[in-house]
């Protein structure tokens, strides 16, 4: 609303300001100004908002939508767009067992990253929330892992699980197990992989449950002990329950997270192709050698855009099956 | 709010410190074996970088000599300076830094700009607007990568940093994270007692929202700092290796020492130091921030 100091009288003495007289000391404020203030409440929002909308619609929605476009045509990284194919590059992309092969590696890597990592995070963000002493220092020392780049996590880990000098190998060894090759045999290179992480995100979500576990009223517990509810009765019949949305909502930010893993895949040796035989190459991964190793950006934005599918139709499964687990104890 | 399954946040303010009083369950004692695993998660945690300076502090014979002491060697200085001559370390370090903090102030900016409009101006659509950024959270806007290398290399961009920097510029969880926060830390009566007094909307903006905002906005700042800073993929795609992000460098190195594990774990060292330093100062924070229901950058 505007705010007009003076007060209007029948006298109007001057051209610019016809309906006001100077009785206060402050200037009557110009049409131009009042017009100006009225476009500021009308505009400004829009004014506010649109530094975000017009960048995201630039480097992300369009993007998005474009590799729709792209996935339609024959398309080179060096000689631009060609002619318009159709479908072709999806059913030369689904044609290719290479493809079959790094959505397999995606969604093993995933499901052995995923389920040990919340069921863990629960355990934690429990063990945090008992009164500890030195609260603070725990909950730093778990997060710290957040803060070292997967980069730097995939080389540490690349090492640590070395096919014949790793130390993982040396301690198996201890306790009479056969060395196992980490970066030939499939399922052990994604357990290797998944750790890292695993490593990096268990900490972080840990703490995210420890926040939602705060929030639930105590009386719950007080009401439960009394009933005669040991510790593991009331985490599962209260805790897991109340943190119902919580664990929907890690469970999908790490799918979307998830299955677009490319990082550690990629550093997890120096060839970066997924492995001799792409054991653990990853769609993201392939996606990449398809665009900027072959060049073929076509059938690039056509992977890009099925793994987008992909990922869709995880977090509704997640979310489903998620909302499907964490209410069993309520019933 | 519109989507109670994407926030954790709200309910969680509250309860930070139990009530005292006369309760009938004490919560004051940790049983033992709450100990024993945090202890365990916190050797999980520090040994990997506990290692790799471990094998970063070795030369290559002292390693094959013995692969699997835990007591670092006196090497670490000579293998640092084989990394900085090797890979453009330092042009890397200050092209994180200047990335790092370029995006972080421009999501911080763009997130309390739009955050202030959605907590506290009136306009038509803004409950769809919300809503619709609220949903871009859950998109994979990675998977556009194919086209924004295409307009950046059709921009000339493909090598400049500005081709990293504003990809990352915005962030929609940045604007619902704000909105949340001025939603609660910017009485409404502020508001108007500014618009009163005849104070334009950006000035109510500049002088009233964002010193409300500070707290939440340096959260803000600090998680996407570390975000871009990890960030590898996009990087790894549009730099060229003379003019890398430390990520990218990382790799640089990793393809021209893969045998050699001493050399690349100290470039692993250094390159995780700085935000190590970072973490140790600021960690408290991102705990808390964590706990306010930060999300993933």
């Amino acid at each position: 609303m505007t705010v007009q100091s003076p007060t209007r009288t029948t006298q109007s003495p001057e051209a610019g300001t016809p309906a006001f007289v100077q009785r206060s000391p402050l200037k009557p404020r110009p049409r131009w100004r009042r017009r100006l203030t009225r476009l500021d409440e009308r505009g400004a929002p829009y004014a506010y908002i649109s530094p975000f909308f017009i960048l995201f619609g630039v480097v992300g929605l369009f993007p998005l939508l474009y590799t729709a476009w792209v996935s339609l045509h024959r398309w080179s990284l060096i000689g631009g767009q060609g002619a318009f194919v159709g479908l072709k590059n999806y059913t030369d992309v689904l044609a290719q067992p290479y493809f079959w092969n790094a959505l397999k590696n995606t969604v093993s890597i995933f499901l052995l990253s995923s389920v040990p990592q919340v069921i863990a995070a629960l355990l934690i963000a429990a063990a945090l929330d008992s009164g500890l002493r030195a609260r603070t220092f725990w909950r730093m020392g778990v997060l710290l892992p957040y803060v070292v780049a997967p980069v730097a996590v995939a080389l540490i880990f690349s090492d640590l699980f070395g096919d014949k000098f790793g130390l993982v190998n040396h301690l198996l060894g201890l306790v009479g197990v056969d060395p196992i090759q980490w970066h030939k045999e499939v399922i052990p290179s994604h357990i290797a992989i998944a750790t890292m992480v695993n490593f990096r995100w268990t900490g972080y979500n840990a703490l995210i449950f420890l926040a939602a576990m705060q929030a639930i009223p105590r009386d719950y517990y007080e009401a439960a002990m009394i009933d005669g509810a040991g510790r593991v009765r009331t985490f599962f019949s209260i805790t897991v329950p109340q943190l119902r949305a919580t664990i929907i909502f890690v469970v999908i930010t790490s799918t979307i997270g998830g299955l677009q893993i490319f990082d550690e895949p990629r550093m997890y040796d120096q060839y970066g192709l997924g492995g001799a035989d792409r054991q653990w190459q990853t769609l993201t991964l392939y996606l990449y050698q398809l665009g900027w190793t072959q060049k073929n950006f076509g059938r690039a934005a056509a992977v890009a855009w099925m793994l987008f599918l992909i990922v869709v139709l995880f977090a509704v499964v997640n979310f489903l099956v998620t909302r499907r687990i964490a209410s069993k104890g309520q019933r | 709010m519109t989507a109670p399954t994407l926030t954790p946040a709200p309910a969680m303010k509250r309860s930070v410190k139990p009530r005292r009083g006369t309760r009938l369950v004490r919560r004051t004692q940790a049983s033992p074996t709450a100990y024993v695993i945090l202890a365990i998660v916190l050797v999980g945690s520090a040994f990997p970088l506990w290692w790799s300076f471990v094998i970063g502090s070795k030369d290559s014979a002292a390693i094959v000599q013995d692969p699997y002491s835990l007591v670092p060697g006196g090497h670490f200085l000579q293998n640092a300076a084989t990394v900085v001559t090797t890979i453009p370390f330092w042009k890397a370090l200050g092209n994180s830094i200047l990335v790092s903090s370029t995006v972080a102030v421009l999501v911080v900016l763009f997130s309390a700009m739009a955050g202030f409009a959605f907590a506290k101006l009136r306009f038509r659509g803004r409950n769809g607007l919300l809503v619709f950024v609220i949903a871009t959270m859950a998109v994979p806007t990675q998977l556009g990568i194919v086209p924004l290398f295409i307009v950046m290399s059709k921009l000339g961009w493909i090598g400049s940093l500005w081709a990293v920097i504003l990809p990352s510029a915005v962030s929609a969880f940045g604007v619902f994270w704000m909105t949340q926060y001025l939603h609660e830390a910017l009485p409404d009566e502020l508001i108007e007692a500014s618009r009163v007094d005849g104070a334009s909307t950006l000035r109510t903006f500049w002088s009233v929202a964002l010193p409300a905002a500070r707290p939440g906005a340096a959260m803000l700042g600090l998680f996407t700092f570390i975000a871009t800073w990890t960030n590898f993929f996009w990087p790894f795609i549009i730099l060229d290796p003379g003019n890398p992000t430390l990520p990218v460098a990382l790799q640089q190195l990793q393809a021209a020492y893969f045998v050699d594990y001493s050399l690349v774990l100290g470039g692993v060292v250094l390159m995780a130091l700085p935000l190590i330093v970072l973490f140790v100062f600021a960690g408290k924070q991102l705990v808390s921030g964590i706990m306010q229901g930060a999300v993933k950058g």
